[in-house]
């Protein structure tokens, strides 16, 4: 690093932990999705990042519409995205959780086979309809341009939004699971699915909700990531390992974890990006983590009881 | 209040429960005793609707519940202890409370399950897991009876605690008999515990009812007989 002044390290540090920060909060909602789904019912969705693609999509097309039909609405159509892009993952997780995966819980690794099936004909519906090369929708002009807090450090604007959004859903899920009874159910299950229907918790219907969250979450995570890169049809699966990590390094079934272990994931391949090449600092970053879970199998923040 | 007659459970193709018929009546305390490996917690199992029934028939006050899935069979007035308390470890003590409340649809801890078990609001914020085995019993008896129940199942509440915690835990649950009409049923091993809490005992024996005695007409050497390997 002898090359750069203290100026230029400033400025690198700054903006590549900022661009590190926008990974985090893609990685965070992919992750909180995904967490819960696996946290509850031990489910592995491998077609979790497609539904993250569906999210994107949603949007694309929402900016298509509105930008033929209605251009007065191109300053607004994002926000609304955001809710329609929950709106059509969630639906489309609870059929999947209906049509496919109900019939599978004892069945763990048929589950893993199932998924991965599912994400295979996803990304061949996005190509058929979508096309195979990469699409992007028109951001709105608040969402452009950068603010410069010195002359070399540059902030994108749409980073920022991105952050805050992530921001609102963690707030929300934190709320909905912690402070809400539904969320309290959705613990018991975590825990003990059979006991929890010995005290009256409809656990089925519980399992249907949580995964129609979950995936929603992932939608969410989709209408984030059309403003920072753009779609294809396999741009989901591009971030399923890196958010397997993520809630495996965070331990499951732990909010704080989660956030933490996305945080740190994030920060160390975009700033470890800069000075060597994105494969090398994915292959440190990768070593890293295995050597922290040899050490604590069960993730970095799990809660202790006596068993 | 219970009805269950010609009851069959099966575990594949092994039929652990031979078709049994017993009747509890409301307020009444009916403890069901054996040996290890005798069907107890099958039995019980099978009641809350964990276990699939092979045949027969089960009503909670004149409802047919067989075909119920649990949380339908808890609405539907069945309670169950199970044992091993199966408390839900990483939930507050608070929350696995409230965990029974949702069937109910109470908002707060009624006062009454409070005054029953001080121990548990001095420790409601504790997570469940870092009890005593005697507290944790309490709490899954406390989460039972918020769902409002007309049938308590306990299976084996005794097990693994100190006997001057099973003397606790006979005193509280005479008083919950007092408290509310309800009936308990009990699967136990442990002679002097149901002594002091059942209206009628049945000893059980490889998934068949062998004997049944009114508590009044008890002959201890001869249950106590059944009870030893």
């Amino acid at each position: 690093m002898g090359d750069y002044t203290v100026q230029e390290l400033t400025a690198i540090f700054a903006m590549q932990g900022f661009s590190g920060l926008s990974l985090f909060s893609v990685l965070l909602l992919m992750a909180l999705g995904l967490a819960i789904i696996f946290g509850q019912m031990g489910v592995i969705n491998m077609a979790h990042g497609e539904f993250m693609a569906v999210g994107a999509y949603t949007t694309y097309l929402l900016s298509v519409i509105s930008e033929k039909y209605f251009p007065g609405f191109v300053q607004y159509y994002f926000l609304f995205a955001i809710v329609a892009s929950f709106i059509v993952a969630g639906i489309l997780g609870y059929l999947t959780e209906f049509i496919l995966i109900r019939h599978l819980y004892k069945r763990p690794l048929d589950t893993l086979l199932a998924t991965w099936g599912l994400s295979l004909i996803m990304q061949q519906s996005f190509r058929s309809i979508f096309g195979a090369r990469e699409v992007s929708p028109g951001l709105p002009d608040w969402l452009m341009g950068s603010y410069q807090p010195t002359d070399m450090i540059d902030i994108p604007i749409n980073g920022m939004f991105v952050l805050a959004l992530t921001a609102v859903v963690t707030i929300g899920v934190y709320l909905l699971m912690y402070r809400s009874n539904w969320g309290l159910s959705v613990r018991a299950t975590t825990q003990n699915r059979l006991m929890s229907g010995a005290v009256g918790i409809n656990t089925k219907k519980i399992d249907r909700l949580t995964f129609a969250l979950g995936c929603g979450i992932a939608g969410i995570a989709g209408a984030a990531f059309t403003t920072i890169a753009s779609t294809g049809p396999t741009s989901g699966s591009l971030y399923i390992v890196d958010t397997f990590m993520v809630v495996v390094f965070g331990g499951a079934a732990s909010l704080f974890g989660t956030i933490a272990s996305a945080f740190t994931i994030a920060q160390a391949q975009s700033i470890l990006e800069f000075f060597i090449s994105g494969s090398m600092a994915k292959v440190i970053t990768l070593l890293t983590l295995v050597v922290i879970l040899m050490m604590r199998p069960e993730g970095l923040f799990s809660i202790k009881v006596r068993k | 209040m219970l009805e269950v007659s010609d009851l069959r459970v099966s575990y594949g193709q092994s039929e652990v429960i031979h078709g049994v018929n017993f009747e509890a009546k409301k307020n009444e305390t009916l403890a069901i005793m054996g040996r290890n490996g005798m069907g107890k917690t099958t039995l019980f199992k099978s009641l809350i609707g964990i276990l699939e029934a092979g045949e027969g028939s089960i009503k909670v006050d004149g409802q047919d519940v067989t075909g119920f899935e649990s949380h339908e069979r808890v609405a539907s007035g069945i309670a169950y202890v199970p044992q091993g308390r199966m408390i839900f470890p990483t939930l507050s003590v608070q929350e696995n409370i409230e965990t029974g409340m949702q069937v109910s649809g109470l908002k707060r801890v009624p006062e009454d399950i409070y005054a029953l078990f001080p121990v548990l609001f001095d420790m409601r914020n504790r997570k469940g897991g870092n009890l005593s085995g005697g507290q944790q019993q309490q709490l899954a008896i406390a989460r039972a009876l918020v769902t409002n129940p007309k049938v308590l199942l306990l299976d084996e509440p005794t097990e693994g605690i100190q006997p001057s915690i099973i003397k606790d835990i006979a005193k509280i649950l005479n008083e919950i008999q007092e408290m509310r009409d309800i009936t308990i049923i009990v699967s136990e091993q442990v002679l002097s515990f149901t002594m002091a809490i059942a209206d009628r005992l049945i000893v059980i024996d490889s998934g068949k009812f062998i004997h049944e005695d009114l508590r009044k007409d008890v002959d201890v050497d001869k249950i106590s007989k059944y009870l030893s390997v």
